[in-house]
């Protein structure tokens, strides 16, 4: 087997006093996409600045396919670098920035000029080579940006918040570009830093959950999503409530019974091995909440709110534990302030309480 | 907007009017008029003459004033040279080194041009640099005291400047000394303009420093007006600075075209 196009064994990164980066271990495979998901300040975009080279790590090192490059300069790793602010040369013509990395290589005029028509035209400027960054749209320019990362034909893309300048409709659009991109070049390792979960979830193969400068979880995207081993992780990634729940029985390998206000449902224990009589949090996505007129657990309705493709409820359930549920149609709810039926499914993912923080 | 009214507008404009005529515009006024005054007894000059610009544009003052041009240039060049390399080195030293080095960069300009004189004067009048009397001490002066403002103009540049551009640039494959030609030069163009007028209308005005230091043949324009006005000479002094203003323009025209053309791109 191949060695991983990235990898970083315990690597810490301080900032003065500030610890932006504690002992991180992780691997990303050759062509693999891997998103760094995690709130503002949970150090995945220092992450991504240890691999680049562009922050030296205080301990730890980093491998690209193998080979160790912890005391190697930027430029001497030959790594696609796209940043949140696209970071075009403004004073360089379009074709002059994606043409930058090549000649920065000496490779000769006339490959220079092949190459930099191919990238602008796999991500659709071809017709645009000859204007100045000022002069693109958003969009555009970091259309340029991926094009110029990609000149170089890097072994490894890293992408820090590529999307976030960008306006809803645009992200969507941009978003669908790069999925296209990942297909084109399937041996490209990709790393995805982000705080928002839906691109890291239509992106990455595995996602890797960052906060207060440590690895949470990482696993693949569907298993982190469906089988969260941490109340941070279930509440991060896909927005989950956290409902505080009593163990009733808990088998060993298998689900658990768990109380909730005085119901019992069966929930799946992802976070690792729970005990009767144990305390522990059932992570429940606001679209698998059901809400009724009656029946089930009684809550109370506190607000509604429409987003368009339908609505968001603000309960509380009885006993104080506020609940957020998604549903498609209010149609037949009682009015904001009265009291309604919810019910929760079986098989929730349940995770101890406290774990990864 | 505190004027809104037609009223209070036209007496903001007419208390702008007073303070610009009676600080800047009056005097250059009478400076250019004493510069061809024939007599001046009353308001006005009696009569006018070419004569005293015809004196200030030939002989010593001439040369004096070909002096104060090369000071200017090679003080403003060298101020822009090392203000930026100091300005580029200190941000790759740690902060504690950069906080010293930057407040020792801008001492001079809180030290009296007298006192910058006077030191020079004392530090290089014994071997091993005995530069006393010779143009290169006066040079040495200039560049201190415009140096300050040479680095500061590049620096506040650089604090501004985006310092991904540079990161991706070296992610690219290229080193150092490319990303420093390529990127981050290109982009501090208008700021390296605006350091070398800034430096060279400095230069070009010193008389502080230069007037305790200058041997007989390296007399800038500023002491030759100063001696002038000292020999009673004032119309030929006024000539003179004629000739200094006009040079000193003509120098950041010059630059100020330089600048404009570098934040076109």
């Amino acid at each position: 087997m191949s060695a991983p196009a990235v990898e970083l064994r315990g690597v810490s990164v301080h900032f003065g006093r500030t610890v932006a980066l504690r002992e991180l271990d992780l691997t990303v495979g050759r062509g693999e996409a891997l998103a760094l998901l995690g709130p503002s300040g949970s150090g995945k975009s220092t992450a991504l600045k240890a691999v680049a080279g562009f922050v030296r790590p205080h301990t730890g090192r980093v491998l690209l396919s193998g080979e160790d490059v912890t005391d190697l300069p930027p430029h001497r790793r030959g790594l696609g670098v796209v940043v949140q602010n696209y970071a075009l040369f403004p004073h360089m013509r379009v074709a002059d920035n994606v043409a930058f990395g090549l000649r920065a290589r000496r490779m000769p005029r006339r490959q220079v000029e092949e190459r930099v028509s191919e990238v602008l035209s796999m991500v659709g400027m071809a017709d645009y080579r000859r204007r100045f960054p000022r002069e693109l749209s958003g969009g555009q320019q970091q259309r340029v940006a991926i094009a110029r990362a990609l000149a170089i034909r890097p072994p490894v893309l890293l992408l820090d918040e590529p999307l976030s300048a960008l306006d809803a409709a645009l992200r969507e659009e941009m978003l669908a570009e790069l999925l296209r991109l990942r297909g084109e070049l399937p041996d490209t390792a990709l790393v995805y830093v982000t705080h928002d979960q839906g691109e890291a979830l239509a992106l990455a193969d595995r996602i890797a959950v960052m906060r207060d400068a440590r690895l949470v979880e990482v696993g693949p995207t569907d298993q982190l999503y469906h089988r969260p081993r941490t109340e941070f992780t279930a509440s991060f990634l896909g927005a989950a409530n956290l409902l505080p729940v009593e163990v009733v029985a808990a088998p060993g390998d298998g689900p658990a019974t768990v109380r909730l206000a005085g119901a019992e449902f069966r929930a799946e224990p992802t976070g690792g091995p729970v005990a009767a009589g144990a305390r522990a949090a059932l992570g429940v996505r606001p679209h698998r909440v059901e809400v009724r007129t009656d029946g089930g657990m009684p809550a109370r309705l506190l607000a509604v709110q429409w987003r368009g493709t339908g609505f968001r409820l603000d309960l509380e359930l009885d006993g104080g534990t506020p609940l957020r549920a998604e549903v498609s149609s209010v149609d037949g709810l009682p009015p904001v302030g009265a009291r309604v039926g919810v019910s929760i499914p079986d098989g929730c993912p349940l995770v101890t309480t406290g774990a990864g923080g | 907007m505190l004027f809104r009214t037609r009223r209070s507008r036209f007496l903001l404009w007419l208390a702008f009017g007073v303070l610009f005529g009676v600080v800047i515009a009056a005097p250059l006024a009478m400076v250019g008029l004493a510069a061809v005054a024939g007599t001046w007894n009353g308001v006005l000059p009696a009569e006018y003459t070419a004569r005293h610009l015809a004196d200030a544009a030939s002989g010593d003052a001439l040369a004096s004033a070909l002096v104060s041009v090369q000071t200017g240039l090679v003080a403003s060049l060298a101020a822009v040279l090392v203000g930026t390399w100091a300005a580029l080195a200190v941000r790759s030293a740690p902060r504690p080194v950069r906080r010293v080095v930057d407040t020792l960069l801008h001492l001079p300009v809180a030290v009296p041009s007298v006192v910058v004189g006077l030191s020079l004067l004392v530090a290089f009048s014994q071997p091993p640099l005995a530069l006393n009397g010779t143009r290169w001490i006066v040079l040495v002066a200039h560049l201190v005291i415009v140096l300050p403002f040479g680095y500061g103009v590049v620096s506040g540049a650089l604090d501004r400047a985006d310092p991904a551009l540079a990161e991706v640039a070296a992610s690219l494959g290229a080193p150092p000394a490319l990303v420093l030609w390529r990127v981050r030069l290109p982009l501090l163009a208008p700021a390296l303009s605006a350091s070398a007028s800034l430096s060279l209308a400095l230069s070009m005005g010193e008389v502080g420093a230069t007037v305790m230091l200058y041997p007989p043949d390296w007399r800038t324009l500023p002491v030759s007006v100063f001696a002038q006005a000292d020999r009673g000479e004032v119309f030929l002094a006024a000539a003179s600075t004629v000739v200094l203003l006009g040079l000193t323009l003509v120098g950041l025209l010059t630059l100020g075209l330089a600048k404009g053309r570098a934040a076109e791109r």
